[in-house]
């Protein structure tokens, strides 16, 4: 049964890796009750906003709706990557799958793109959504032009990475997965509070502001914003401006911060001592 | 390749050494396993089994010693060793919402030269439950899946880690007969277990491990105890004409029957025991007894003599 092989093998990571994803997709897609809330909790927060906060935000022209659109896409990813990934991540680590899998010739890259991969899928997919509605319902306007669909682009994939990564390393702290949320819920609740998801973000104490300034979710939220809400808001912004290059030098410091954080305290199991 | 017969040992190691904090779990092991032999690595919990199998498999890294699978170190899991062999963990994750199929074909996916997924499946007994969620498989079944995700890079070294724990006697036979076939396919397994009558059944050979040491080795048969175990003759007495006390005199020492009227004699020299038994049956003017049984020390009965022994002395010296 056994045969030689070439010792030299080394697997394709990247065709393992999407192999991982096409499985672990099928794997969400199979559970019903998690694809239905995964998709439905950022429609009816966006709803339930809408009845509550109809309104412009002070003569500006923006329904607060609109910005509460920018920063309902900017927590998905955060709910996405760092929330359900840290959960599930702490799970495998539990119950032997990741000790199984690091016993093959896997890489561990190919685990993670297929992770990646259904995170990016999940937090598109809410993206797409929260859009329908926003534009069908509450005549939010979409990216006008190639630089705003790029700028959408790249804050996102920037976001969700560094949210992932700091989803997986917050697993180091968790050896109970039932504790992964109880870990990863309060610091996602209070920056949604804080970096203008919930409320206006120019509309907090400075010293709050300076707070939520340290953390990557303001920035998204600031960037999304920028290609979601009309010119004219840009001088209601804290800075009186987009600050775009900021956004990007912030979201790539924590993304390659939080990259190399995630590398250094993965762990295959939380079983051994 | 120090040795001359290194090429036909698939696993060697020598005085292996692991501790954690002031505690020695692993003390100088030393184990060699032939190329194509089921071994079994027998002991009671806390002994050292799991520890001394994870440093083989690559997942902990030893104190000191000399370890050898297929030729390899396996200290940081080099991807040489993982490509040739199988592993199948106590806890090995679940995959619930994944087809059986899907499952193994995932694990295929990993290898360079994997069996087809429907032939793993045809050695593990599953072709059937092909399309079956794993969520929705029998303890039995889920562990031949995991069999079958480890033998489907055809592995020339398989590590299985208490297979038939907690199974039902039917799904453990059915599991018996799936490693039974390993053995014609060529593949070297090292076998961890608590059931004495899986590793006499399956074993070529056994090392008992107690307390981090390895107190016993050789086939199941073969194994000696620490003190000699006695054969036990069993005989059935139901009539007033087998006397007690008449067979106490024979046997030279006071026997009790249990409630069923079965005796049990331990003896040197059963054979001997069991004609002068006849004779005394035949002489108390019957011709057969309702039971009678020699009972050989057991691979559980050497077993259980050699934890008892070594754990009481290695008490006393520690």
């Amino acid at each position: 049964m056994t045969a030689t092989v070439d010792p030299n093998w080394t697997p394709s990571v990247l065709a393992v890796g999407l192999t991982r994803y096409r499985l672990e997709l099928k794997t969400f897609l199979r559970n019903r009750e998690e694809v239905m809330f995964t998709l439905a909790f950022p429609l009816i927060l966006l709803l339930l906003f809408g009845v509550g906060l109809n309104g412009e935000i002070e003569s500006t022209g923006v329904d607060f709706v609109q910005y509460f659109l920018a920063g309902m896409i900017a927590s998905s990813a955060v709910s996405a990557g760092f929330i359900s990934l840290s959960q599930q991540v702490a799970i495998e680590q539990h119950d032997g799958t990741l000790k199984r899998l690091a016993g093959t010739p896997m890489s561990p890259v190919s685990y993670f793109i297929g992770k990646t991969g259904v995170v990016i899928t999940a937090a598109a997919a809410q993206m797409v959504l929260l859009f329908v509605v926003g534009v069908l319902f509450y005549g939010v306007d979409l990216p006008r032009d190639g630089f705003g669909w790029m700028t959408l682009g790249w804050v996102m994939v920037l976001g969700l990475a560094a949210s992932s990564f700091l989803g997986i390393s917050i697993t180091r702290l968790v050896d109970d997965p039932r504790a992964a949320a109880a870990v990863a819920q309060p610091p996602a609740l209070v920056l949604q509070f804080i970096s203008g998801v919930f409320f206006l973000f120019s509309g907090l104490p400075v010293w709050l502001q300076n707070v939520a300034s340290l953390f990557p979710l303001r920035w998204m939220t600031l960037g999304l914003r920028s290609v979601l809400l009309p010119d004219a808001f840009e001088a209601a912004e804290t800075a009186g401006s987009w600050q775009r290059p900021k956004v990007f030098v912030v979201l790539m410091i924590w993304t390659v911060g939080a990259g190399i954080l995630a590398h250094r305290t993965f762990r295959w199991s939380s079983r051994d001592e | 390749m120090t040795k001359s017969n290194s090429r036909a040992n698939a696993l060697e190691v020598e005085g292996l050494i692991k501790s954690y904090g002031d505690r020695r779990v692993v003390d100088e092991v030393d184990l060699e396993i032939r190329a194509g032999e089921i071994f079994c690595l027998l002991g009671p919990n806390g002994a050292g089994k799991t520890t001394t199998v994870e440093i083989l498999e690559g997942y902990r890294e030893r104190d000191g010693g000399r370890v050898s699978v297929l030729g390899l170190d396996p200290g940081g899991r080099p991807l040489q060793l993982r490509t040739r062999v199988g592993i199948v963990l106590q806890t090995t994750g679940s995959f619930e919402r994944l087809t059986v199929a899907e499952t193994v074909a995932q694990f295929a996916g990993f290898y360079p030269n994997p069996l087809p997924t429907e032939e793993a499946l045809s050695l593990v007994d599953l072709v059937e439950s092909s399309d079956k969620l794993s969520g929705d498989l029998s303890g039995g079944q889920r562990r031949r899946l995991d069999v079958a995700c480890g033998l489907v890079g055809r592995p020339e070294l398989l590590f299985l880690d208490e297979p038939t724990t907690g199974l039902d006697p039917e799904a453990r036979r059915r599991m018996w007969s799936v490693l039974e076939g390993l053995r014609t396919q060529g593949v070297t397994v090292l076998l961890t277990t608590h059931y004495m009558d899986e590793a006499a059944h399956l074993a070529d050979r056994v090392s008992v491990l107690v307390q981090g040491r390895v107190v016993a080795r050789g086939t199941p048969e073969t194994l000696a105890p620490p003190e000699p175990i006695l054969s036990v003759v069993e005989l059935q007495l139901d009539s007033p004409d087998l006397s007690v006390a008449e067979l106490s005199r024979l046997v030279g020492e006071e026997v009790v029957p249990d409630a069923e009227g079965w005796v049990r004699i331990p003896s040197e020299e059963p054979t001997g025991l069991i004609l002068r038994l006849a004779e005394w049956v035949r002489s108390s003017g019957r011709s057969e007894v309702p039971g009678l049984a020699v009972q050989r020390p057991s691979l559980e009965d050497v077993y259980l003599a050699l934890v008892e022994h070594h754990g009481r002395r290695i008490e006393v010296l520690s």
